[in-house]
């Protein structure tokens, strides 16, 4: 179980999350939805240990471990993927050699032994063609040259093959066009499990059409300001933020 | 972000491997340069006289030079009268077998990995070890011989073989060809000697283990290759030294002769000891590297990994005089630390339809700074000349840099030369993103380093290339942050 409790984090001293709570259960999908710069990312990137914020106050535990005191590979030993809002470029390192030394990385913690070459290749096929991949994508540089919406879908192709626990998913749909939200929902969907649990940050109710939600939070103002159930993403579609932002102030 | 170097930064401190010491009886010359010295080394050797004549004359116009200063490099000026120009393990002299030569020598070269001995041996590697001043073995000669293949020392050459020495010593890199080759000239006191027959493909790999070991000496060794029409050859050389806080220096000379239809390979893992971090030792690298392909369709192929040294400066490069012939040049080059390179090639294309090939990636972390410095010359002759040059920069951190010298002299417009220049830093982004998928900060380093290198060490031969690897990472490791 993933467990927020009063969550403050600073940004170059300027305070984004102030006093943020969520609880999430494993099998559980949350969709945090909130207006540009509410700190939807930096709650994804703090959870997932990234260098340049400053938590002030608050703790998040996963599956009762301290999180926060964690270095990031130990996070993702732990179980947790982030699924970039900006995948980075990582020339000359091709995207299957990428993910073997993760997957392998993860394995041995797990006291694993390591998968061979032609387990992997299989694992890595079987993937690609859950997520329509092309399997010139796999021997590329880590998104090296692909387009944004090749990104995203490496993304999610990276979270089917490295199989964590916790998925936060940062704006992944953002930049995929119709076929390929699609797939990616499918992806999604076919990973769902009573185990895993997802974080889908979004700004549209449409990704919520493909992966049903079971509960759509509005993140404004540095804390959850509202929770519902899907119809909650309907609603803020035809009304937007506006008449939220006041009471929150 | 805040501070966002640091973690590449505590990345790349250094621990060097092969600092260690060996404790054996040395002849060594006191420190000085004089004729007498140069004598002293020839009769040593056991020389022709022509050959100390040579060295003579050669030592005359080095007396006459200046020590060359348009490299980026900065260091104190090197005292050429402090250094010690012959030191030599005590042992009977040549010996024939390995039973002969002390153990602690074996040691040595065991300890680093060279093993000498039959059975432990690399298989299909003919190995000459050179030790200070001196050749200690030469394994497989027998082999090789019934090849065709003469593989010895310098200094057994210059005995055995003197008309092929005295044909082709000098005849690419000339006695006065600059400062240091001009000195190598006068007090080289051993090396390599490869003469592979017309037709032969060498039947396995020759490579060459440099060990400076005695402290205040230089080492200038002496490397002739000579492949003659069709045949084949693929070379590796290997350098170590200990840690000391003094500088020393090694300035050798390398010189390949290819004819008609004949391939030399030739690589290099350079890994002298590179001074601490905050620069105290370390070797002085000056080195001059050329390979002639003299006849049409010959081929020379350079392929260099420089890790260690305080300082680089060196320019393998090809002289394309033959039709046809082809030169490459591909370098991964990384310093860190304090150390400097200033390291490239030259392309000289005189031959018609004459091909070179230039890969050059620059890896710079701590304090260091590297150039690369390239020139392609294209004569009136080299009708339908080719150049690709692609030459990469990796920073790894804020502090250090990398610069990049390429010239271009084009005198026949059929000539078509290419350029690509890049500079990169590994990011923080990209690092977090791999640690994000489960890698540990020192294992992602490694994995985008070696993905910048991989074009370069694909070249490698098969043994080498993992060998190579493994020393860029330690070169670049350290505490994680
Ligand atoms: N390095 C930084 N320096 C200064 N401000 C920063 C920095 N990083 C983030 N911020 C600020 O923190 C706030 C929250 O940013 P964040 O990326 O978390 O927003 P978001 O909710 O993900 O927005 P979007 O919907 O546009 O992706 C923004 O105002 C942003 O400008
Ligand atoms: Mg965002």
């Amino acid at each position: 179980m993933l467990e927020i409790r009063d969550l403050r984090v600073s940004v170059a001293g300027k305070e984004i999350l102030k006093g943020l709570s969520l609880t999430v259960r494993p099998g559980e999908v949350h969709a945090i939805m909130g207006p540009n710069g509410s700190g939807k990312s930096t709650l994804s990137h703090v959870l997932a240990g990234r260098d340049g914020y400053e938590v002030t106050g608050g703790t998040a535990t996963w599956h009762g471990r301290d999180l926060l005191a964690l270095p990031p590979e130990e996070r993702a030993w732990a179980g947790v993927f982030l699924g970039f809002q900006y995948p980075v470029e990582i020339p000359g390192v091709s995207n299957v050699y990428l993910l073997r030394a993760a997957l392998n990385a993860k394995r041995r913690h797990a006291g694993l032994p390591e998968i061979d070459a032609i387990g992997f290749l299989k694992l890595v096929r079987e993937k690609a063609k859950l997520m329509q991949m092309d399997e010139s994508f796999l021997n590329r540089g880590v998104n090296e040259g692909f387009s944004g919406g090749e990104k995203k879908r490496n993304e999610i192709f990276q979270l089917a093959v490295l199989e964590p626990t916790l998925a936060l998913l940062d704006e992944t749909d953002s930049g995929l066009d119709i076929d390929a939200l699609k797939v990616v929902a499918s992806g999604v969907n076919s990973l769902r499990s009573p185990e895993r649990a997802f974080v889908l940050v979004t700004h549209y109710q449409r990704l919520l059409g493909y992966i049903e939600p079971d509960f759509v939070h509005v993140l404004a103002g540095g804390r959850i300001v509202r929770t519902g159930d899907k119809s909650l993403a309907t609603e803020l579609e035809a009304s937007g933020y506006d008449a939220l932002r006041a009471p929150a102030a | 972000m805040s501070a966002p170097q640091t973690d590449i930064e505590q990345l790349v401190g250094q621990r060097y491997r092969h600092g260690f010491v060996t404790e054996i009886e040395s002849d060594t010359v006191p420190p000085g340069l004089s004729e007498d010295v140069i004598r002293f080394i020839s009769a040593k050797k056991g020389e022709p006289e022509w050959l100390l004549e040579w060295r003579l004359k050669a030592y005359r116009h080095w007396l006459t030079m200046r020590e060359p200063n348009w490299a980026k490099l900065g260091y104190p000026p090197i005292d050429y009268q402090g250094i010690s120009y012959y030191s030599a393990p005590k042992q009977p002299s040549g010996p024939k077998s390995l039973d002969e030569v002390d153990p602690k020598l074996l040691e040595t070269y065991a300890k680093l990995g060279i093993p000498l001995h039959e059975r432990a041996r690399l298989a299909g590697v003919a190995v000459d070890a050179v030790f200070d001043s001196v050749s200690v073995t030469t394994t497989f000669k027998d082999k090789l011989a019934e090849a065709g293949v003469i593989f010895c020392s310098f200094a057994e050459a210059a005995r055995e073989h003197p008309e092929l020495v005295r044909k082709y010593l000098g005849s690419v890199v000339p006695a006065r060809d600059n400062f240091f080759a001009a000195l190598n000239s006068a007090v080289f006191t051993d090396g390599s000697f490869v003469y592979i027959p017309e037709g032969v493909r060498c039947p396995m790999e020759l490579s060459t283990y440099f060990r400076i070991n005695q402290a205040k000496t230089g080492q200038f060794e002496r490397t002739l290759i000579i492949a003659e029409a069709g045949s084949h050859v693929s070379y590796l050389e290997g350098c170590t030294a200990p840690q000391r806080d003094e500088n020393q220096l090694h300035a050798a000379v390398v010189e390949l002769v290819a004819l008609r239809n004949a391939e030399i390979k030739y690589s290099t893992v350079q890994n002298w000891y590179p001074g601490d971090e905050e620069g105290r030792g370390g070797i002085y690298n000056f080195v001059t590297k050329r390979g002639d392909c003299r006849e049409a369709n010959a081929k020379i192929s350079w392929t260099q990994v420089e890790a260690g040294s305080a300082i680089t400066w060196k320019y393998p490069s090809c002289i394309l005089r033959g039709d046809n012939s082809v030169g490459e040049f591909y370098s991964v080059a990384v310093t860190n630390n304090r150390q400097q390179a200033d390291t490239g090639t030259k392309m000289i294309h005189i031959g018609r339809n004459t091909k070179s090939t230039i890969v050059s990636k620059g890896i710079s972390a701590g304090r260091a700074q590297q150039a690369y410095r390239g020139l392609v010359k294209v004569f009136p002759t080299a009708e339908n000349a080719r150049n690709y040059t692609q030459c990469d920069s990796l920073l790894l951190g804020a502090t250090c840099g990398a610069h990049t010298f390429p010239y271009m002299e084009v005198k026949n417009p059929s000539a078509i030369v290419e350029h690509e220049a890049t500079t990169s830093r590994i990011s923080d982004d990209q690092l977090f993103y791999c640690r994000q998928r489960g890698l540990k900060a020192e294992d992602a380093v490694n994995l985008i380093v070696n993905g910048f290198c991989k074009q370069v060490f694909r070249e490698l031969p098969m043994e080498f290339a993992v060998e190579a690897q493994n020393l860029l990472n330690v070169s670049l490791e350290g505490a994680v942050g």
